[in-house]
């Protein structure tokens, strides 16, 4: 077990705990409530239905696919899906917000209690509680920058379809907290019902933070609102913390509210304006009726679900043999899974994952790409390994062959081939070599024999060098042994 | 239950209903004597009763997901009282 | 005033389809008459060169054959209803100038049956009201006056009034109201004319201005029972695109209207007897009971017990609704925007300056039982109570097929009375609101004058669903009463 997370203070060591509210945009081609298409970056107000714009008498009516892929997720995160729910008005005025209120679910969501593991650096993992997941509006998008006394509305967001899901305050870390993040939106990806873009907001979270000494009961917390990056929410929490221990060593109290994140200076601030009016008077929207699930239908999605990560690493860690911290890496993606299974199919499944991870994926990350733009694929990366298992490379060519395969996409063999690259092993070309090197440092060897031990390693460097790397390693140091000390 | 002016100023804060200083106490009476009409609700034993939800006692029909509607901006904006290349415009929010 | 006039829906159907007359005729007697009776301040537009257009339309193809049910019929829309390119108001200072986009299901299958639009009619202020006299276009008269009192302008109740004015005054064959508390019946009772909501789900709400989301619901007013049957029939149908319409099909109206109420079990429910109520309200009561016995229906003595708390829970469900519903009035996208110095004083002046009085205190009393520490004592207890009003009935129509009271506690009154005192006002609607909040039919038939010779009518409400028992007693009663008294501005043309 790691140490668990502690923020030292003057009065000694505090812990923070956290909950996550992530508003996670559901795959859906159309909103919500409405048939106006769910699209990013169209032109202002073109994905905007009369129903949208909350004209007078329009009417909401449900989106099957989203409530279905609100049961996928909530599936996916073993949680109990309510058969009857419930939709509810939240009202509150604001100018991206046409209808005066928010069409959310309150007291009766349509998933409740569910389970997400957190696959720690250590390889062990941490059960986090899911409160509830429920569905719900977006809002519109207000510009502030367009013109010095007015804001400008765009209400093509406006009824696209969230899923709100809540974490139980099970959370005691930055760290911890970034974890679910990921971890979420792979479960997400996963199941196809969010694209876990954070970028363009698809996936957002508000942090409740709170801090008291070990033992003692939870602290007053306050809510940090709209983060879209793990870095900001881990900073946001950092900040927080500490911010909230100051104010309770100089002997103040914290003060329930909601604040919000200033990215540009690392700090929260009070969002406490807003907050003023904040009432909602929720009540059940009476322009929808109780969404009412057939448990045949739920069962049918739970069987239509793909293989999950947490079911994946186990069985990439029974069936490859992998460590946990590799296998969590592999899930993480299931397009990352899928290729790394291709790349292991009939090979050795530790050396193929070490190439994946090592290099395949060092090499991504400088290139700044990821899998899916490779320009290695699977098929290829497992030549470069079979070229190894069978003795026709080393690994030091096979290195030197994956970075031409990364330049080039060319396959590993005709690359060896092109270079000729081959492994030499055969003994009297080695012992050749051999004879060249001892004779070109007889000085060196007179020292060996006197006892310098350290130089072998030396004869074994000049014998690769001169052989350009092709000759095979163990071989050399076989018959170095033989030549040296026989 | 009896409202007093600063409750019905914090009420119409929240409905967005200016209400002048001078119309406040006028206010006040009327909803007081509309509260103390339905109050009478008081008397009535509702324990164990469900709200009713829905008169008709239907559960709520889904669409299929397919975009039918939208893509007409002008539309949408043709009876805003202000508008510019197609956005709405409101007195600058500031956050 | 011409002999066109008098014609029922029915009668005009048939001599249309018999090519008796056009409906160009037909629309422009009435087109005149509008402009005759332009006085009563029953229409806030009107659209005559529209309605001759339909007319002509209509006329086209009733030559070809290819007639619709309504077709060349010449009505009015009550100005809630949401219609493509003709100033809608909701009587409301804050929809000015609102031109919808798009047209209400409910007109739409009116004018795929082949009707006519003379024009849009006056109401209270988002259909808040028993008098019409929230307008922000001011009140209606009602055609009728008193006997004691001429010279008194009267209202014509609401929250339809201007609907069940112009039917009253014949400057429409008939109209549309909507009903949320009883704004389709009172009216119908205060003007001499039949007034009928269906059942909750049965005609769509789509693109009808909403006032209470769970209680609102469309009907028509006509002259004749068998005109609101016909008129019924093509308004109502399943809508997908309300998710609170309902799918169960309705049977054919007319087909049951004339089967008489021999064997009929007739509840009478004893609550409905109110402190306080005129003498001539029970004796118009108990005369509609006489009659139906009369007819061989049985008289069935029934206990509605939370009858008296139907009010108090209608003055919590409908404004709480309607806080939400009236939300989306903020000056941002259409109707009136007053400035302000920020967005929320934006929104706090224009909802001060577009909504009238009525409209203000019940946003706020509605925003009040919502808000926090306030919903289980108000809005909740209030859903609890619903459910047992509904089960009141439940419970009745287990005895009974159709339930026979009084539709209003008194005669139409002055317009400017009762305005002091809102609860006042309220108590209009106590006989329509229990059936609202259970959601069941009702009908308004004139049964007879008051003392003051003023109209008098009846109310018949049925099981959920159950619109050809409410129709069938209407029928009867209308026979029986054989009301034929109008307005003396009818009368004298």
């Amino acid at each position: 077990m790691t140490e668990p997370y502690r923020i030292q203070g003057e009065t000694g060591a505090w812990e923070v705990v956290l909950g996550l509210e992530v508003h996670a945009q559901v795959i859906s081609k159309a909103k919500l409530f409405s048939g106006s298409s769910t699209t990013f970056g169209a032109e202002a107000n073109t994905q905007v239905s009369l129903v949208d714009a909350a004209m007078p008498g329009m009417l909401p009516v449900i989106n099957r696919e989203c409530v279905e892929q609100a049961v996928r997720t909530g599936l996916a995160l073993k949680a109990q899906i309510n058969l009857r729910s419930v939709f509810d008005r939240k009202n509150y005025f604001y100018a991206d917000l046409p209808q005066g209120y928010q069409i959310s679910q309150y007291k009766d969501p349509i998933v409740g209690e569910g389970e997400l593991l957190l696959d720690l650096p250590d390889g062990s993992t941490k059960a986090v509680g899911i409160e509830r997941l429920h569905l719900e509006q977006d809002a519109g998008k207000s510009m502030h920058d367009q013109h010095p006394q007015k804001s400008y509305i765009d209400l093509n967001r406006s009824g696209v379809a969230l899923m709100e899901i809540v974490s139980k305050p099970d959370l005691s870390s930055p760290e911890e907290a970034g974890l679910y993040v990921k971890k979420l939106r792979s479960i997400l990806r996963y199941v196809g019902t969010c694209d876990g873009n954070m970028q363009e907001g698809s996936m957002r979270a508000d942090v409740n933070v709170s801090v008291r000494k070990p033992g003692d009961p939870l602290g007053t917390r306050c809510e940090i609102k709209n983060m879209n990056s793990v870095r900001f929410i881990q900073q946001a929490i950092e900040y927080e913390a500490r911010r909230q221990i100051e104010i309770l060593e100089g002997g103040g109290q914290i003060d329930q509210e909601t604040r919000l994140f200033d990215t540009s200076r690392g700090e929260t601030r009070s969002m406490r304006s807003k907050e003023d009016a904040h009432d909602y008077r929720y009540f059940p929207d009476p322009d929808l009726l109780p969404l009412v699930l057939e448990q045949a239908r739920v069962d049918a999605l739970g069987a239509d679900l793909p293989e999950l990560p947490d079911t994946k690493k186990a069985r990439f860690i029974s069936e490859y043999g992998l460590s946990a911290y590799d296998a969590a890496i592999l899930v993480e993606e299931r397009a990352t899974a899928d290729w790394y299974e291709q790349l292991a199919k009939g090979r050795d499944a530790k050396i193929a994952a070490n190439w994946m991870i090592t290099e395949l994926f060092g090499a991504l990350n400088k290139a700044g790409k990821d899998l899916s733009e490779s320009p290695v694929s699977a098929d290829n990366l497992g030549g470069l390994v079979d070229l190894i298992g069978d003795g026709t490379i080393s690994g030091r060519i096979a290195k030197e062959v994956f970075a031409e395969m990364f330049e080039t996409g060319k396959p590993a063999g005709e690359i060896v081939e092109e270079k000729g690259l081959k492994q030499v092993s055969d003994t009297g070309a080695i012992e050749g070599i051999i004879d060249e090197v001892l004779a070109e440092n007889a000085d060196k060897v007179e020292q060996y024999k006197g006892g310098k031990d350290k130089l072998f390693g030396f004869f074994v460097g000049q014998t690769m060098k001169k052989s350009q790397g092709k000759a095979n390693p163990g071989m050399v140091n076989e018959l170095l042994r033989k030549k040296l000390d026989g | 239950m009896s409202l007093d002016k600063a409750t019905v100023a914090s009420i119409a804060n929240l409905a967005r209903i200016k209400v002048p200083d001078d119309r406040l106490e006028a206010m006040v009476g009327d909803l007081n004597a509309i509260l103390g009409f339905v109050e009478q609700l008081d008397e009535v034993d509702t324990t164990g009763v469900e709200p009713l939800a829905s008169v008709t006692g239907h559960s709520l029909p889904q669409r299929e997901d397919a975009v039918t509607d939208g893509g007409y901006q002008a539309r949408v904006t043709a009876n805003a009282p202000e508008s510019v290349h197609g956005f709405y415009v409101v007195p600058k929010v500031v956050e | 005033m011409s002999d066109l006039l008098d014609l029922t829906l029915a009668e005009a159907r048939k001599k249309l389809a018999a090519k008796d007359i056009s409906s160009t005729e037909l629309t422009r007697a009435y087109i005149a008459r509008m402009e005759a009776t332009a006085a009563l301040n029953a229409y806030i537009t009107t659209t005559p060169d529209k309605a001759l257009q339909m007319a002509e339309q209509a006329d086209a193809r009733l030559a070809k054959g290819e007639a619709g049910a309504l077709e060349g019929i010449p009505l009015a829309i009550k100005d809630l209803f949401c219609t493509e390119g003709v100033l809608t108001t909701a009587a409301s200072h804050i929809l000015d100038g609102f031109i919808p986009p798009y047209e209400s299901t409910v007109t739409t299958n009116l004018w795929q049956a082949g009707a006519v639009l003379l024009g849009k009619t006056n109401l209270d202020e988002f259909a808040m009201g028993s008098s019409n006299g929230t307008s922000y276009y001011g009140p209606v008269e009602n055609p009728w006056r008193s006997t004691d009192e001429p010279d008194k302008k009267l209202v014509p109740g609401g929250s339809s009034g201007g609907s069940a004015a112009v039917v009253a005054a014949r400057s429409a064959l008939a109209a549309t109201g909507t009903d949320t508390g009883g704004s389709i019946r009172q009216p119908a009772s205060f003007s001499g004319i039949v007034g009928m909501k269906p059942t909750y789900g049965r005609c769509s709400r789509w693109g009808i201005v909403a006032f209470a989301s769970s209680l609102d619901q469309a009907g028509p007013m006509a002259r004749t029972v068998e005109d609101a049957a016909i008129m019924l029939q093509a308004m109502a149908g399943h809508d997908p695109k309300d998710s609170t319409s309902a799918p169960e099909p309705m049977a054919d109206l007319t087909a049951s209207l004339d089967q008489g109420v021999k064997g009929m079990r007739i509840g009478v429910p004893a609550e409905y007897r109110v402190d306080g109520m005129p003498e001539e309200i029970n004796k118009a009561w108990q005369q509609g009971i006489d009659w139906l016995k009369a007819e061989g229906a049985e008289i069935v003595d029934i206990s509605l017990p939370h009858t008296k708390y139907a009010l108090p829970t209608y003055y919590i469900i409908a404004p709480a609704e309607a806080s939400s519903n009236l939300a989306r009035y903020d000056g941002v996208r259409y109707g009136l925007r007053v400035d302000g110095g920020s967005l929320a004083e934006m929104y706090a002046n224009t909802r001060a300056e577009g909504f009238g009085e009525e409209v203000r205190r019940r946003v706020l009393i509605g925003t009040y039982v919502l808000s926090a520490g306030y919903y289980d004592a108000y809005y909740l207890k209030a859903q609890k109570v619903r459910a047992l009003l509904r089960r009141d009935f439940d419970q009745a129509f287990e005895k009974v097929d159709a339930i026979l009271t009084p539709t209003a506690p008194s005669d139409a009154f002055a317009i400017g009375e009762n305005e002091d005192d809102p609860v006042k006002m309220y108590l209009n609607d106590v006989f329509t609101v229990p059936a609202s909040l259970a959601g069941l039919p009702g009908i308004s038939v004139p049964a007879g004058l008051s003392e003051r010779g003023l109209p008098l009518g009846l109310q018949v409400l049925g099981r959920m669903f159950d619109e050809g028992s409410v129709v069938r007693v209407g029928r009867a009663l209308e026979r029986a009463a054989d009301f034929r008294a109008v307005a003396a501005m009818v009368r004298e043309g």
